[in-house]
Order: C-alpha cells, then structure tokens, then sequence
C-alpha cells in the first residue's frame, strides 16, 4: 500500500504549484516528502466507510444582504505592487506570448 | 506599587483611567524594557516607536472621554501574520518584504478602539508553519525563560513579547497549536476560541477552516479582556459567528465546583516526559481540590489527528498562498530578457517562500492531485468527522477535557529543525481543537526541574471559552 514518491513526482508535484526548485531541493523534498506521505499514509487503513466528510466544522450558515460596500481604491489596491501602471489603474507583469 | 511592565493589563488599564500614570509613561516603560530585552530575544519584526507614542499621546490628551476603555492605553504585540495599516506585515516571509497593508485586520481595529496601542508587530515560523519560530526569514525567536531554547511556535515572537514584559499582552494565530504551544512553553495563558469566535479579516490565511486569532497573556484575566474585545461578528468575515459574546471577566471567578474534566488516559501516556505527567497530575488534583470530578473518557480517533491535520492544514495552505506570486504585493524575483509570466511565478515563488513553506505547498498540492484526492484529502476529512464524533460523545460525560499542552518543555533551538516529522509531534495534543472548531486554553500549571513552563490544556464545548477561563484561573491559585 506504501506509496512510493519519485523524484519525477515531486517535479511534476512542484510545476503544479508553480515552484522553481533547485536541484538540491528536489533531492531534499523526494526523501522529506516521502516520509511524509508515509507517515500521514496511516490514515488509510481506517475504515470510513459510510462516514460524511466534515466540510465545516460548526455547519451555522452566516447570510448577509447582497449590499455594495465601498472598496480598497485603486490606488490602495495598487500601493504594494512590484511593478504597475496607476494611471492606467493595471498591475504589469512580464509578457505572456 | 509593582513596576509598569509588571503589572496586569486589567491594572495597566484602570491606572491610566484613573491618571495614576499617563499612557505615554506606560508606553515609554514598555519601549525601554524592549531596547533592553530585545537584542537577547529578538520577539519583534518590527517596533513601531513613533506610532505606539503618537497613540499613547492622543490617549492622554483625551482621556476624560475614553477612560472607561477597557484595554485603555495598554501596550499590545501583535502577531506579524495580521495586517497592520501602514505598519510592514510580513509574515516572517522574504516573499511579503516590503508589503504595507491599506487596511487593519478586525481584530486591530478592535483592539486600537478598545484603547489599545500597538508597540510592535512579532516573529513567527513563516506564514505560520511551526511548532519553534525557526522557520522565520528573519531569524528565530529565543525562549526568555531560557535563550538557548525555543518560545515555542507558530506565535514564538508574541509569546516571548508577554514573557519578557516587553508588552502587556498579544495576539497570536492558532491553526494547530500555534497560541497554545508557545503559551506553554513561555508560561502564559494562551487561547485558541471557538472557530468563528474571533473574526479572521486581515489575518493572513494559512489553512482557513483551522485558523483562529487569540489572546497570549500574562493572567486569564487578562485573556478575557482581550477576548472580550475581539470576539464577535464581523461582516467582513463570513465565518465569524453570531453568537452572542458572554461576560469573559465575569467567567474567570467562577471556579469549577460540580466541573466534569475528562481525561482521555490511554492518549495522554504515550510519549510524554515524566516531568509533565507529574505536573498534569498536580493539576488534576488542584482542580479536584477546588470541587471538579475527573472522569476517564476515550478519544479512540485522536492518534489519527496528527497525519489529518498535516493533510487538511497543507491542502488549504496550497490554495491559500496561491496568492502570493509576485504580481500585486512583495517580493517579484529579477527576470532575464526572454523570461515570461511563467519563470515570474515559478522563481518569485521559490526565492520567496522558505523550506518549510515550500514542503507544506508541495504536500497540500500532492493530495488534492488527481489520483491522490479521494486516498488522502478526502478521507482525512472522514477522518476528521470521526473525530469529532469523539468529542462529541466524550461530553456527553464532561465538561472539559484536560490534556497536558505538550510532551515535553521548550525544546532546544535547532533540536528538532531537520526533522519534520519530530516537529509535527510536538502538536499532539493541540490539533484537535483546531480540527473539531473547539475551544481551547493553555494554562501554566508548574515548572519542570530546569525552571522550564509546563502547561495544562483545556479544551471545551463550542462557545463554552468562559468555562475554560473560569478552569484555568484555579490553577493560578
């Protein structure tokens, strides 16, 4: 039942969540990952079946009327940016195509 | 009279309304004991002189309408995971250098209405992600009890602030532990409320259906205080519960007589040091001097609670910091001429984010993958109900349930920072309450032979945080 990690996993694993690793991460992360994975891997000899998943843990709904508040302002919302253009009121980012 | 950053909020509070001392002395107190203490605990990430001053100033020059105040002109620390207006908020994280918040978390507006003055914004493990304030890009935080050991963690910056008296009182997060662990092992009062108790707005999401913001303080009375002011609804955060707030100060002196405590024996063997099972029995004993029973309950799920927690914490944590990528805030890595979009996300991500960070993303990404999604993500979720099911069976015959808060006392800086899977252990006892929304307190209930803090756990029913207080006051004695 062991789940075996590979290092070709944790790449593939590191592209979906946009990450750049080294070299020496990937090494490091393979072993630590697996370990890991291993560890929490016992969660799965436990029978559950029939059992719901929680998916909030106090189930109280919170409603609240469907009204306009006024936002951060553009220039606010721009404040922190690496790089913008405020006049235009966009955020730059390198080229895509 | 006791010296200013010795006494109590409540006593802080009352002598600044009465004009026994005027805001900006207690202020200045506070600041000189941080030029003092700080160099030999490093707490903070940020001090925030002229602005604590200017507050503490305008406290002063207006007191005849605010001195019923309840946290009038008290110096607070604030956790640095939780926005600030116009104060750098970082999260102990190189990929937020730089980043000043356009607006304060709820519990800061709250706590600055309620009188308070912010003094400064403190160390954690990054975004959150540690049992030891050692996973911090700007250096660990050390245990003032003890500097070659760690204050605990996540919230080892605000811990070691109340400790050292360099503040009054702080607030800190807590996903799996991360109040009550560092509350425990720096000997504070720490609690972890209600999930919904407490609004998140402005706290920066490490695992959504976890996180809850709470006090560390010196006293319970203090953390009533304190949790008086930030609980509540907020309209900002639609999880945040309507219930209505009880009378906190009115709890703490409740005592426990007729209190049911349940003891979940069979969990509280396992692993844990001699010394801490001496002063939990003590515990036990002050709390059945003072009137309560203790009655044995079984948890049979708990053992699973640490492998959930890690599967649900990260697969939230995955999502959550998807946010962080260079675009609208922080740290955007340096790009070669034919670089696009993609090598921007994928190298701002990974400058920016730390190790620990990087294996929790790489963790949570992994098992909500395809393939993986239904083995692991979903059936910690089954997991967690069967869990919860625990505690729900377990009082219907108490009232609380009493743990130690951790095996062992503060652990040695660099003991445990190679070994993940060491430093998820030492949250055993305290994910629970994170995974069933329950609340939660760690009291100081002795010391160990080296003088290190041991604490005792409580956790109770939802909403119930008034009966918690009124336990944990008992073992102040």
């Amino acid at each position: 039942m062991a789940t075996e990690l590979t290092r070709a996993e944790v790449m593939r694993i590191a592209e979906l969540a946009r990450l750049e690793l080294t070299s020496e991460e990937l090494d490091l992360f393979t072993r630590q990952l697996g370990d890991i994975v291993g560890y929490v891997e016992q969660i799965r000899g436990l029978d559950t079946t029939g059992v719901a998943p929680t998916t909030h843990v106090l189930n109280r709904p919170v409603e609240r009327l469907d009204e306009v508040i006024p936002p951060l302002s553009r220039s606010e919302a721009l404040g922190n940016a690496p790089d913008a253009a405020p006049e235009a009121g966009l955020f730059k980012v390198p080229r895509v195509l | 009279m006791a010296e200013i950053t010795e006494r109590t909020v409540r006593a802080l509070a009352r002598d600044i309304a009465s004009g026994v001392e005027s805001a900006a002395a207690v202020c200045e107190a506070f600041l000189d004991r941080i030029r003092v203490e700080e160099p030999r605990i490093g707490a903070f990430n940020t001090v925030v002189h002229e602005r604590a001053m200017a507050r503490a100033r305008a406290i002063d020059a207006e007191r005849g309408g605010s001195a019923s105040l309840p946290l009038l002109g008290v110096p607070v620390a604030i956790k640095d995971n939780l926005c600030t207006a116009g104060v750098p908020t970082t999260a102990s994280s190189r990929i937020l250098r730089g980043f000043v918040p356009p607006y304060s978390a709820t519990v800061i507006s709250r706590l600055e209405a309620a009188g308070a003055v912010v003094i400064g914004k403190t160390n954690l493990d990054e975004f959150a992600m540690g049992s030891s304030t050692e996973n911090s890009a700007l250096g660990p935080t050390r245990n003032p009890h003890d500097p070659t050991r760690t204050p605990g963690g996540s919230s080892g910056g605000s811990a070691a602030a109340v400790a050292a008296r360099m503040a009054a009182v702080a607030l800190g997060s807590d996903t799996g532990g991360s109040i009550r662990q560092p509350a425990a092992f720096c000997g504070l009062v720490g609690v972890k409320p209600t999930y919904g108790r407490v609004s998140r707005y402005g706290l920066m999401a490490f695992a959504s259906s976890l996180d809850q913001i709470g006090p560390l303080a010196r006293t319970t009375e203090d953390a009533a205080l304190v949790l008086q002011v930030i609980a509540g609804h907020d309209p900002y955060d639609a999880t945040s519960s309507s219930e209505l707030v009880p009378d906190y100060l009115a709890s703490v002196d409740r005592g426990v007589g007729g209190l049911r405590i349940g003891i979940p024996r069979a969990f509280v063997v396992e692993g844990v040091d001699p010394e801490v099972q001496g002063v939990f029995g003590e515990a036990l004993a002050r709390w059945q001097a003072a009137g309560a029973t203790v009655v044995d309950i079984a948890l049979p799920h708990s053992g699973y609670a640490i492998p959930v927690y890690y599967l649900i914490a990260t697969a939230e944590a995955s999502s959550n910091l998807a946010r962080y990528d260079g675009v609208r805030y922080g740290h955007r890595a340096v790009l070669g001429r034919d670089d696009g979009l993609s090598q921007m996300y994928d190298r701002t991500r990974d400058e920016g984010f730390g190790a620990e960070v990087k294996r929790r993303i790489m963790l949570g990404t992994y098992v909500l993958s395809a393939g993986y999604y239904d083995a692991f993500y979903l059936k910690a979720q089954q997991v967690r109900t069967l869990l919860r099911q625990d505690y729900e069976a377990a009082f219907q015959r108490c009232d609380v349930i009493a743990m130690p808060t951790t095996p062992t006392p503060a652990f040695k800086l660099g003991e445990k920072a190679d070994d993940p899977i060491q430093m998820y252990l030492s949250d055993v006892f305290t994910v629970s309450a994170n995974l069933t929304g329950l609340p939660a307190i760690s009291v100081p209930a002795g010391r160990s032979s080296e003088g290190l803090p041991i604490g005792a756990h409580l956790t109770g029913r939802a909403f119930d945080e008034g009966t918690l207080l009124a336990a944990a006051r008992v073992l102040e004695g």
